[in-house]
C-alpha cells in the first residue's frame, strides 16, 4: 500500500527532475507524460536524467496536452492506466504537474492516505450549486462542442460558441451521468480509478468528455461520482486562481506561509524559486507538524490581493489606478467638511471647530491667493504646496491628494464665493463630502468694509451670481454629498442648534453637548447695509429676509434645551 | 474617428522607426557582446554622458535585480566612462558625438538599438540615476516580475519616477563612487502628485513632487513629467514616442486600471538631486540639449545659487518598496 504519482510536465524540466526525483527515492512510483510540444533536444536529456531511478516510467506515448482540451485528460488516462498496470499494488494516485511541489514529507502523505484507503480526494461540484468558473461557461461546458482551440484559433473558438448559442444547440449528456466541475489535481483511490478506467460505458463516456470545455476539470470529478465510495471534496494540491483563471504562483519569500499550510503539494512553484526547493525537497519530519492541511492564510493572501486588482483602494489616484470620475469609487479617500459662511458668521469660527471636533481645521484651501492651510503651513501632509497655481492646476486632484494624504484624520475647509469654483462638482458628487452652506453669510465681510460705494455693489453682485451658481450644483439631482443649506437669516434663528446637527456628524467625540460657543460676528447694522445695497439697486436676496432693524441676540450654549435623538 | 487617429498614430509609429533608422548611422560601435545575449535575458538600455562616477553602483544595482546585458549609448563622455563601460563583460556600447537633442534625447538611438537587439526580450530602459524597484524586489529577481507579467499577457510595466532628496542642501554631502546615491538622496514627496489622462496616445500625464513644488510652483505646466513605463516586452515594431513616457503602439500606454482597481506598478528612484547636480546643471546649460530649451537645468541653476533646501518636514524617507506601496505610489496589484 503506498502512492504512486502521475506526473504532467511540459515546462521547467529540470524541476521536474528534481520532484520526480524526490517522490521515486522517497519510495513511490512515478510515471511522467511529458507535453509531445517539449522537443527533443530536451526530452531525452530530461528522461536520460531519471534513468538510474527503476520506478519512474515514461509515458508510452507523447500527447499534446493544449490548455483546455481532451489532450490533458487523455494523458492522465493513458498514464494512469500504465501505473495501475506496473503497481496493481497501489493505494492511491496522485496526480501532480511538473510545477507541483511537495511541503511534507512523503511519508507522511503515504501515512495519511493508509489511515483513509477508500476515500478519494477530489474536489467535485456540481455545477448546479457552485459557480466554478472564472467567467462564463458553466452549463455551456457541456452543452456545447468546443472543436476549435482557444488559444491558437480564438476567432473560430468565439464564432462557434455564438453559432450554438443562436441554434439552441444542446447535447444530451450520457444517462446517469452527473456534471461535477473542480480541481484538476486529485488523488484517487486504486479502486476508484480502476473503476473509471475499466468502466464499460468508459468509450462513451470519453467521446462526450472529448467536446467538453476544459475536461480536465469535470471529466474524473463526474465519474468519480459514479464510482467512489467516499468522496472528499477536495484537493490534496494547494492551488490559488487569480481572477482571471490563472494560478498564483509561489516564491521563495512564500516559504513560511507555506510550511504553515500544512498542505502536502502546492502549485504553481515559480521554477527559478530556489529556496523552496531546496527547502521543501526533503522528508525531514522534524519541520512540520503532521496536522491537516489549513490553506486559509494563503487564501486570504490571494484573495486580498484579487481584491486590490478588482476593487483597489478607495480614492487613490496613482499611476497604476486612474478611475474615470463617474464611477462610484472615483471619489475620496474618507469623509471630510466643507464649511461656508461660517467663518464669517462667527468671530473665531476656525480655532473652535478645531477645539470641539479635533478635526484638522483649514481655513480657505481654494482662495485665490494661497492655500490656506491650518495653522498657515507652507507645506502640508505629503508635500502639498500652498502655491495657488499648483493647486489650480489640478484643483480636484489637490482635493483627492489632501484626503488622501490625512487618511484618518477629518480635514475641514472654509469655502466661498471668493475661491476658486473648480472643485464643487467633485465635491459635491462625492459621498464623503459633508457640506453645510449659509447663503449670503459672505455678504457680513462687505459690511464690515463698512462702505456702500459702487465696488462693493459690484463686488457683491458678482459673488452672489458665483454663490446661487454654487447652490443649484449643490441642489442637482447627481448630487450625493451630504448637503445642508440655510440661507444667513434662517440660520441665525437658530444658530446653534444647526451647529450642532453637523458637528454630531463629524465629531471624534460622538454626539455631544456643546458647552463651548464661537463668537456671533457683530451684526447690527447689517440689516441696514442689506437695505442700503438694495436702496442702490442690488438685491442681496441669497441672505434671506433681514429686517432692516434686525439684531440677532448673542449666544448662550445653556439657553436653549438640546435632545440627543 | 478613432480609426482614423489609429491610422495616424500607424504612420507616427513609422516616422519614428524610420527616424530611428536615420539616426543610427551616428552610432559607433566601441564594444559589441550582444553575442552573448541569452534568449530569457532582461536588457537595460541607457543613453548617458559623463557619468562615470555613478557608473559602478548603477550597473551593480541591475545586476543584483537580475538583468542579464547592458547596451549603452555614450553620447561623448570625456570623463573615462566610455572606457570603464568598454571593460565591463556584460556591457555593448555605442558611442556617438552627435546632437542629443537632435536623437530626441537619446529616443532614437535607444529605438534603433532595441529594434536590433530588444525583439522578444523584455527590456528595460532607464538613466544612470533612476532606480528600478518593483513589488517584492527584495525578494524576487525581476525575472520573477517577467515571468509574471508574461503569464498575465501584459506587455508593458509602468514605473513612476520618485524623485529622492537629501535632508540638507544638495552640496552638503560629496557622492563617492560606488556608494549607494539613496544614502545621501532618501527623502521624497509622498502626496502631492497629479495626474491627468493624455486622450492622444492615453497614456498618464504625471507631475508633481519636491521639482514641482520648490521649482515650477508659478509655472506647474512645465514642471516635468514622471510618467515611466520603462519595462517592456519588446517586439520590433514598438518605439518610444517620448523618453520612456509613452510607446506607440498605444496599448503599451495602458498601465493603469480605469474601472477602479489598481494593476501591478513599480517605481523608478530618481537620485538626481546630489552634489554633483550643480556641475551638471551648469555643463547643460552651455550645452543646451535637453528638453524645452534645458528649462529644467535652468531652474536647477537658479535655485541651487539660492541654496534652495527641499526637504520639509512633511518629507518621508525612503524605506523600502512596501513603504512606496502603502503610500499609494506603487500597487501590488494582484501579484501575491
Amino acid at each position: 500500500m503506498s502512492v504512486g504519482y502521475v506526473m504532467l510536465v511540459h515546462t521547467a524540466l529540470d524541476r521536474a527532475t528534481q520532484v520526480a526525483r524526490h517522490w521515486a527515492q522517497s519510495g513511490c512510483p512515478v510515471v511522467i507524460h511529458a507535453d509531445a510540444k517539449v522537443p527533443d533536444a530536451e526530452f531525452i536529456p530530461f528522461r536520460d536524467s531519471l534513468k538510474d531511478l527503476q520506478n519512474v516510467i515514461f509515458a508510452e506515448r507523447r500527447q499534446r496536452c493544449e490548455w483546455g482540451t481532451w489532450g490533458i485528460v487523455g494523458a492522465t488516462i493513458d498514464a494512469a492506466a500504465q501505473m495501475l498496470e506496473a503497481y496493481p499494488d497501489l493505494g492511491h494516485v496522485y496526480l501532480a504537474s511538473g510545477s507541483c511541489l511537495p511541503l511534507r514529507p512523503v511519508p507522511e502523505l503515504v501515512a495519511y492516505l493508509a489511515e483513509r484507503p477508500r476515500t478519494d480526494f477530489i474536489e467535485s461540484v456540481t455545477i448546479e450549486d457552485v459557480r466554478w468558473s472564472k467567467g462564463g461557461f458553466d452549463h455551456e461546458r457541456f452543452a456545447l462542442r468546443f472543436p476549435f482551440s482557444f488559444k491558437r484559433k480564438r476567432f473560430l473558438f468565439d464564432h462557434f460558441v455564438e453559432f450554438q448559442r443562436k441554434l439552441g444547440v444542446k447535447r444530451h449528456l450520457p444517462e446517469g451521468l452527473v456534471p461535477h466541475l473542480g480541481s484538476q489535481w486529485w488523488c484517487l483511490s486504486r479502486r476508484t480509478l480502476d473503476a473509471i478506467l475499466n468502466d464499460p460505458r468508459r468509450a462513451e463516456y470519453d467521446r462526450f468528455f472529448r467536446n467538453v470545455w476544459i475536461p480536465d476539470e469535470s471529466y474524473f470529478q463526474s465519474l468519480a461520482r459514479l464510482h467512489s465510495q467516499r468522496i472528499e471534496s477536495r484537493s490534496l494540491t494547494l492551488s490559488k486562481f487569480d481572477h482571471q483563471g490563472k494560478p498564483h504562483t509561489f516564491y521563495d519569500d512564500h516559504l513560511q506561509l507555506l510550511r504553515r499550510s500544512d498542505c502536502f503539494v502546492a502549485r504553481k512553484i515559480w521554477p527559478r524559486a530556489e529556496r523552496l526547493y531546496s527547502s521543501f525537497l526533503s522528508n525531514d519530519p522534524s519541520v512540520t507538524k503532521n496536522a491537516e492541511p489549513s490553506p486559509g492564510k494563503i487564501d486570504r493572501l490571494f484573495a486580498k490581493a484579487s481584491e486590490t486588482r478588482l476593487q483597489g483602494r478607495p480614492g487613490l489616484y496613482m499611476q497604476s489606478r486612474f478611475p474615470a470620475q463617474e464611477r462610484d469609487n472615483a471619489r475620496s479617500a474618507g469623509p471630510y467638511s466643507v464649511f461656508e459662511g461660517f467663518d464669517h458668521l462667527f468671530e473665531n469660527f476656525e480655532s473652535w471647530l478645531g477645539k470641539v471636533t479635533g478635526c484638522r481645521v483649514h481655513g480657505h484651501l481654494y482662495s485665490p491667493g494661497r492655500v490656506e492651510f491650518a495653522a498657515g503651513e507652507k507645506v502640508f501632509n505629503g508635500g502639498l504646496s500652498d502655491s495657488a497655481s499648483l493647486r489650480d492646476y489640478n484643483p480636484c486632484g489637490f482635493l483627492t491628494n489632501l484626503v488622501w494624504n490625512t487618511r484618518g484624520e477629518r480635514q475641514c475647509l472654509m469655502f466661498g464665493p471668493q475661491d476658486n469654483q473648480h472643485p464643487e462638482g467633485f465635491m459635491a458628487s462625492d459621498p464623503n463630502a459633508q457640506i453645510s452652506v449659509i447663503t449670503g453669510a459672505w455678504a457680513i465681510g462687505l459690511y464690515r468694509t463698512n462702505i456702500t460705494s459702487e465696488v462693493v455693489r459690484k463686488e457683491a453682485a458678482r459673488l452672489q451670481r458665483i454663490e446661487q451658481a454654487h447652490v443649484e450644483v449643490l441642489r442637482s439631482r447627481w448630487a450625493k454629498a451630504r448637503i445642508r443649506i440655510w440661507n444667513l437669516a434662517e440660520f441665525i434663528e437658530a444658530p446653534m442648534d444647526n451647529l450642532q446637527e453637523i458637528l454630531d456628524e463629524i465629531s471624534l467625540h460622538g454626539p455631544r453637548r456643546l458647552t463651548e460657543v464661537p463668537r456671533l460676528a457683530d451684526l447690527s447694522g447689517f440689516g441696514r447695509f442689506l437695505q442700503q445695497l438694495k436702496n442702490d439697486g442690488m438685491n442681496l436676496h441669497m441672505a434671506g429676509d433681514f429686517p432692516a432693524g434686525h439684531a440677532p441676540a448673542p449666544l448662550n450654549p445653556q439657553a436653549r434645551p438640546y435632545l440627543v435623538r | 474617428m478613432s480609426l482614423l487617429q489609429s491610422y495616424r498614430m500607424r504612420l507616427r509609429r513609422k516616422r519614428y522607426r524610420l527616424r530611428a533608422l536615420r539616426k543610427s548611422f551616428e552610432l559607433r560601435k566601441v564594444s559589441d557582446r550582444t553575442a552573448s545575449i541569452g534568449p530569457q535575458d532582461v536588457l537595460v538600455f541607457v543613453t548617458l554622458r559623463n557619468e562615470r562616477l555613478r557608473l559602478p553602483y548603477f550597473l551593480d544595482y541591475y545586476r543584483k535585480i537580475g538583468a542579464g546585458h547592458f547596451l549603452i549609448v555614450d553620447n561623448g563622455s570625456d570623463d573615462g566612462g566610455r572606457e570603464y563601460l568598454a571593460e565591463q563583460d556584460d556591457v555593448s556600447l555605442w558611442t556617438t558625438p552627435a546632437s542629443y537633442k537632435a536623437s530626441r534625447y537619446g529616443v532614437d538611438w535607444l529605438n534603433h538599438l532595441m529594434r536590433r537587439h530588444g525583439h522578444g526580450h523584455w527590456t528595460l530602459v532607464v538613466d544612470p540615476d533612476e532606480f528600478f524597484i518593483y513589488p517584492f524586489c527584495d525578494t524576487r529577481p525581476v525575472q520573477a516580475l517577467t515571468d509574471w507579467l508574461d503569464a498575465c499577457g501584459q506587455r508593458s510595466f509602468g514605473a513612476m519616477l520618485i524623485d529622492l532628496y537629501p535632508k540638507g542642501q544638495l552640496d552638503a554631502e560629496s557622492y563617492q563612487e560606488g556608494q549607494n546615491p539613496m544614502e545621501i538622496a532618501n527623502w521624497f514627496d509622498s502626496g502631492n502628485y497629479t495626474i491627468t489622462r493624455n486622450p492622444l496616445y492615453h497614456n498618464l500625464w504625471i507631475q508633481g513632487g519636491p521639482r514641482a513644488r520648490a521649482f515650477f510652483a508659478d509655472k506647474p505646466k512645465a514642471a516635468p513629467s514622471l510618467n515611466k513605463i520603462p519595462l517592456v516586452k519588446w517586439r520590433k515594431n514598438y518605439v518610444y514616442v517620448q523618453s520612456t513616457h509613452m510607446l506607440l503602439p498605444r496599448g503599451l500606454n495602458h498601465v493603469y486600471d480605469r474601472q477602479g482597481g489598481e494593476m501591478t506598478s513599480g517605481a523608478l528612484l530618481h537620485a538626481k538631486f546630489l552634489n554633483t547636480l550643480e556641475q551638471k546643471a551648469e555643463e547643460e546649460l552651455q550645452r543646451g540639449e535637453h528638453y524645452a530649451g534645458s528649462r529644467e537645468y535652468r531652474a536647477y541653476a537658479e535655485h541651487l545659487k539660492d541654496r534652495t533646501v527641499l526637504w520639509n518636514r512633511w518629507s518621508e524617507k525612503y524605506i523600502n518598496w512596501r513603504q512606496l506601496e502603502i503610500l499609494g505610489l506603487m500597487s501590488k496589484g494582484n501579484w501575491a
